[in-house]
């Protein structure tokens, strides 16, 4: 059954693509089973009432991933086909990168990288002062880990205890120039995470059971956050954009790719 | 200013639970009575102003008004990023307190001197910035920060500056208070110069020279209104500001003057820091001396301006 659901996401993030001619597709595809498990098994959250206080945050810090959460939040039911169709139009609350205050179910303005885990881990902070049950999601690229800010807000995280808050790597190893072993080598990446006091689990991030596993046993280790890093395939899905860096960001997208990629998602 | 400044973070928050308090790695001993009554909203953590402005900021989202407190430079230069970004992108109610702004930290040379810190937050959509003149003025501003529904940079400029504002002025972010109304030039001020205009403007006053001295402690939103009020009435304009001749004070006065678009041109000249690293240490009067933020030089350059 949730293979049907990956493969609806991944039809959605196509449609969206090709109506705008616009986006990134290859690093939302890495994130779609992450972001379906989220939103269909774990995070406590409603579409009729987005701002409800208690809600877990989900915070996509690698905002230009957005097409998969926009497709998220379409099958959801906090934003509607229409607003799909809209993707980078002039007028439209969809842009290239989620922003606060437009679109429902989106928690912050993302796009510069490095801004989601100060800012989860302040989301964190707050609701334990406020003694909400509210957890915070933060899923972050791999790239986006050479940013010195994450590891200063790791520092904070760990001192903090903050076992209300969750890292999630879209870890597909591939970043804009090449592999992230050649551009910066992130391993070893789950020590480095230990080191900096997460509890660490290493999941396969296109396997929904494994994924729902572990989000099913969080925080994983009382008093301390934690620190996913899902394993995962850049592209994942459409087998000629898979791990293929010409797809990163696709500027020109040719009627043929639009064709192809259509045939690749309604054959599934 | 900045004892009063923090001193009224606690006070504020003695009475409002949803103050928070974050610092980045202050001096032993600061808000210690915070810490001891407020443990769970004081916040001290460490070197990582990029960290703790994205906190910040997620708390505010979610209700919360914190009071960061860092050096300037290191607030402004080093987190600008996160400020436009996570603050005020999201339009999140953050109280930056930039430590030492201006030429506070004169001896400690460029790296720490915040010369332009004015002019990058001014730049920074939905940003008031705020320059209080004294200890007093920072006390009637500090009641009013709660309930600003935005951002706000506060410029702490010194530490133990005298008290020249009078209250009964009134206060209100956003407005400017005028000091003196005369019809030769109209001097525009901002943070702790008000002290060395009012003193200039005395002297010009003994000269048979008469000025008009407006103080902007809001910098950002300006009050456009009242400045050209007064800028009409006079014939030549001189704002004075301890921060760069570019982006802050003096361009905002320059940038309203040109738009009014008079028949008769205003005389102008901006009295502020020059478009260049301070190189120079000293104390922060010795810089303010050298750079003619003092009544010798801004009365000087109101007279050269009347004769031209």
């Amino acid at each position: 059954m949730f293979g049907n659901l990956s493969a609806k996401l991944r039809r959605s993030v196509v449609r969206t693509l090709a109506a705008s001619r616009r986006g990134h597709l290859a690093p939302a595809l890495s994130l779609i089973e992450i972001l379906g498990v989220l939103y269909d098994d774990v995070l406590r959250v409603d579409p009729d009432n987005p701002l409800w206080p208690d809600r877990d945050r989900c915070i996509l810090s690698k905002g230009h991933g957005c097409l998969a959460l926009y497709a998220v939040l379409e099958e959801k039911g906090f934003i509607t086909k229409d607003d799909l169709d809209g993707f980078c139009r002039h007028g439209s609350m969809l842009g290239g990168h989620p922003e606060l205050h437009k679109v429902p179910g989106v928690e912050a303005t993302t796009g510069s990288l490095g801004h989601g885990l100060p800012l989860g881990l302040g989301y964190a902070l707050a609701a334990r002062l406020d003694g909400r049950p509210s957890r915070v999601f933060v899923i972050m690229g791999d790239g986006e880990c050479n940013e010195g800010s994450v590891w200063e807000a790791a520092l904070s995280a760990s001192k903090h205890r903050a076992d209300n808050l969750v890292v999630i790597v879209d870890y597909n190893k591939q970043q804009s120039y090449g592999s992230t072993s050649e551009v910066v080598e992130l391993e070893p990446f789950a020590d480095k995470w230990r080191a900096f006091g997460f509890s660490v689990a290493e999941v396969p991030g296109h396997d929904h059971d494994a994924l729902r596993t572990v989000f099913s046993s969080l925080p994983l280790e009382s008093g301390k956050p934690t620190a996913l890093i899902c394993h995962t395939i850049k592209g994942k899905g459409i087998d000629f954009v898979e791990a293929n860096l010409s797809w990163h960001h696709k500027s020109s997208l040719t009627d043929q790719d639009l064709e192809r990629l259509r045939l690749a998602v309604e054959n599934e | 200013m900045r004892k009063t400044c923090l001193n009224m973070v606690y006070r504020l928050a003695q009475t409002d639970a949803r103050i928070v308090f974050i610092g980045s790695d202050l001096g032993s001993g600061t808000l210690d009575e915070f810490r001891r009554e407020l443990p769970e909203r004081f916040f001290m953590e460490g070197i990582s102003e990029q960290c703790v402005v994205g906190m910040a900021a997620g708390m505010a989202l979610d209700g919360k008004i914190p009071y960061v407190n860092t050096i300037a430079t290191f607030l402004t230069r080093r987190a600008f990023e996160q400020i436009a970004v996570d603050v005020c992108m999201q339009g999140a109610r953050v109280r930056l307190i930039g430590n030492g702004g201006g030429l506070v930290y004169a001896p400690l040379g460029p790296t720490h001197i915040a010369s332009e810190d004015i002019s990058l937050m001014r730049t920074l959509p939905g940003m008031a910035v705020v320059c209080p003149a004294d200890a007093e003025e920072m006390t009637d501003f500090m009641l009013q920060s709660v309930e600003w529904d935005g951002p706000i940079y506060i410029r702490l400029a010194k530490g133990y500056d005298p008290v020249v504002t009078r209250r009964e002025l009134g206060f209100s972010i956003g407005k400017g208070i005028v000091y003196r109304e005369g019809a030769d030039v109209l001097f525009v001020t901002t943070g702790v110069t008000l002290g060395p205009v009012l003193e200039s403007a005395d002297r010009l006053s003994g000269m048979g020279i008469s000025s008009s001295v407006l103080h902007l402690p809001t910098v950002k939103p300006f009050d456009q209104e009242l400045f050209l009020d007064l800028a009409a009435q006079t014939r030549a304009v001189v704002p004075v500001e301890e921060n760069s001749l570019l982006g802050g004070l003096g361009s905002a006065c320059a940038e309203v003057l040109a738009e009014a678009n008079y028949s008769t041109p205003k005389r102008f000249k901006r009295i502020a820091l020059p478009d260049a690293f301070p190189d120079r240490y000293g104390s922060q009067a010795d810089l303010l001396a050298y750079y003619g933020l003092e009544p010798g030089n801004i009365v000087r350059v109101a007279q050269r301006l009347l004769e031209i």
